[in-house]
């Protein structure tokens, strides 16, 4: 079989469970696709060796009772893996081996996944373009000097790129959304309280929500099936009944009612925008689905919200980074001064920033105004989304503002930065699941996403919507090789 | 409002990272654009709103306080960066 890495993660596991091909005929094909894909950057540690052997292992022993026989697979390297580098994107855990494995990572290896290697992402997943990483940008298979989007970027280019058959992510602001939307992926943010964050290097602790990134929706309802989990080692993880994700899923979603906010068309959004977007309404009304027009009032509040609550406690969490137990250490002539040193050469330019302005919202006489002001602006927007609800099962928007655009196009400015993620950012402010799945292209051809909002751990009814829509849109990526020489 | 240079010395003291005077300048340019455009909060009276601190409507669950996993010290002191035997190795804080 030639194309085993372009196959959906669904028909991997179909033809390992029929004895068509073996995992470790499917591992060397992804490591060989990987190892001729390097100019792309998606790997911040290769752990090729390793897998080959297990996928040995698995076909000398194999259980195709499992939902990932055999199957290899790639993950951000935000997941601590027992045993292997996870840096974060970052200088400060450059070398940092965890002894411990994230909650997330041993629920996909007990269902008999094997681990690729770690994937490139923002540094602290602080950013929407992977190029804060410490270990470079990441490229778009889509074009050439092309951003994957971000933080998630190094997942949604292997991913869209044909280097995993599937993967996870982190969405604190977007970073599952947003990337998915420019590579053509489908990407799923959970409920907060889904998926345990038990082991994953933290940034936003009220915000972060591990999520899977797939070819299509089937294979992300597959992998949420496996995620989602209550877990006591995460004081945050919700013990809610959770539903079958992939037996349950389907295309009839007849008589649910989609809202449209009318607050989502901001100015200055592209017409090729607008225009997906009212593609998408049709779509679900072909679909069978009631389309509702509805009022987020808060939403223009919501990023200056998210800049001072997910900086805040990025400033906290990260304060853990001194030199001391773990990471990188600069000689210093004191212990202070070693600190400083550690902190100024360790992290990067974005993350110092963010750490800085997290300080400065948390410090003395700027906390009520800043702060506790951010968390009353949620609760609005919150609200915003409860009201919703009472008139709606879920929400249509465009994933991003408009699409991947050109590496260092926006560096030199954090705002116009940070305005990528304005439909994603409300989503995570008030914990709520959402989808985003691929809809279209714009006049470069470049991929454009929509996003589907739920209500609080209505993940199912995302999934079937995306999945009736999905059928509708018959979506096809572009992806000519073009790094591949 | 406006933050100067006085006050990311303070911050960056507060965050213990070193900032020179060309970096304090650039964050200072930076955190002011930043600023500008979190100010549109002011724009919403929330006098009367309670703040949201957690979207987890949930209590937290009790658990029995036992040890789960240990005997992994070599593991850990694996990544410690300066290290004697048992302990972490910091620079010298009593003379």
């Amino acid at each position: 079989m030639s194309d085993i890495t372009s196959l959906t993660l669904t028909d991997l596991v179909k033809n390992i469970k029929d004895k068509k091909i073996s995992s470790e005929e499917t591992t060397k094909a992804f490591i060989d696709r990987g190892e001729k894909s390097r100019d792309l950057n998606v790997y911040i540690t290769e752990d090729f060796t390793n897998a080959l052997e297990k996928a040995k292992n698995f076909d000398k022993k194999p259980n195709f009772d499992l939902k990932l026989p055999g199957i290899p697979m790639a993950v951000k390297d935000l997941f601590c893996t027992n045993g292997v580098k996870t840096t974060a994107g970052s200088k400060i855990l450059s070398n940092f081996i965890p002894p411990y494995e994230s909650t997330v990572t041993q629920k996909i290896w007990n269902e008999g996944a094997i681990l690729l290697g770690k994937l490139n992402c923002d540094e602290f997943a602080m950013g929407s373009s992977n190029e804060t990483s410490f270990f470079g940008n990441v490229q778009s298979p889509i074009d050439k000097n092309l951003v994957p989007g971000g933080s998630s970027g190094g997942s949604a280019s292997a991913l869209a790129a044909n280097l995993t058959p599937i993967t996870i992510g982190t969405d604190t602001g977007g970073s599952i959304r947003q990337p998915a939307s420019f590579t053509g992926t489908v990407g799923l943010k959970p409920t907060y309280g889904s998926c345990s964050r038990y082991g994953i290097v933290a940034f936003a602790s009220s915000l972060d929500q591990a999520g899977p990134m797939s070819k299509n929706v089937k294979d992300c309802a597959l992998l949420q099936e496996i995620i989602s989990t209550y877990d006591e080692k995460d004081s945050t993880s919700i013990d809610f009944k959770r539903n079958s994700y992939s037996k349950e899923l389907t295309n009839n979603i007849k008589g649910k009612k989609i809202g449209i906010p009318k607050e989502y068309r901001v100015d200055g959004m592209p017409k090729e925008i607008e225009d997906l977007w009212i593609k998408g309404i049709e779509y679900a009304k072909e679909c069978g689905a009631e389309i509702v027009e509805i009022s987020l009032p808060h939403t223009n509040y919501a990023l200056p919200a998210y800049y001072i609550v997910a900086p805040a406690e990025a400033s906290s969490n990260l304060a853990r980074y001194d030199g001391v137990k773990y990471g990188f250490r600069s000689k210093g002539e004191n212990l202070i001064d070693m600190y400083e040193k550690t902190r100024s050469e360790g992290f990067g330019e974005e993350v110092q920033r963010r750490i800085m302005i997290g300080t400065y919202v948390l410090s003395s006489g700027y906390y009520d105004a800043y702060y506790l002001k951010a968390q009353k602006v949620r609760k609005l927007i919150k609200n915003d989304f409860d009201n919703a609800y009472k008139k709606v099962d879920a929400i249509l928007t465009p994933s991003t503002p408009s699409a991947a655009f050109k590496i260092g196009e926006k560096t030199n400015d954090p705002v116009s930065m940070y305005l990528n993620d304005i439909f994603t950012v409300p989503v995570n402010l008030a914990g709520l699941p959402a989808i985003s799945i691929p809809a279209g292209v714009d006049a470069k051809g470049y991929p454009l996403g929509l996003q589907i909002i739920g209500k609080a751990f209505d993940e199912q009814n995302i999934l079937n919507i995306a999945y009736a829509m999905e059928e509708k849109i018959q979506f096809k990526n572009k992806i000519t090789d073009w790094w591949i020489k | 409002m406006t933050i100067d240079l006085k006050t990311i010395k303070h911050i960056s003291k507060l965050s213990r990272i070193s900032v020179d005077d060309e970096k304090a300048k650039k964050l200072a340019g930076d955190m002011n654009t930043i600023f500008d455009f979190i100010e549109k909060l002011n724009e919403l009276d929330t006098d009367n709103v309670e703040p949201l601190t957690s979207v987890a409507e949930t209590t937290l669950k009790l658990r029995v306080d036992e040890v789960k996993s240990g005997n992994i010290r070599e593991q850990v002191l694996k990544n410690s960066p300066d290290k004697n035997e048992d302990f972490f190795v910091v620079p010298r804080v009593v003379e």
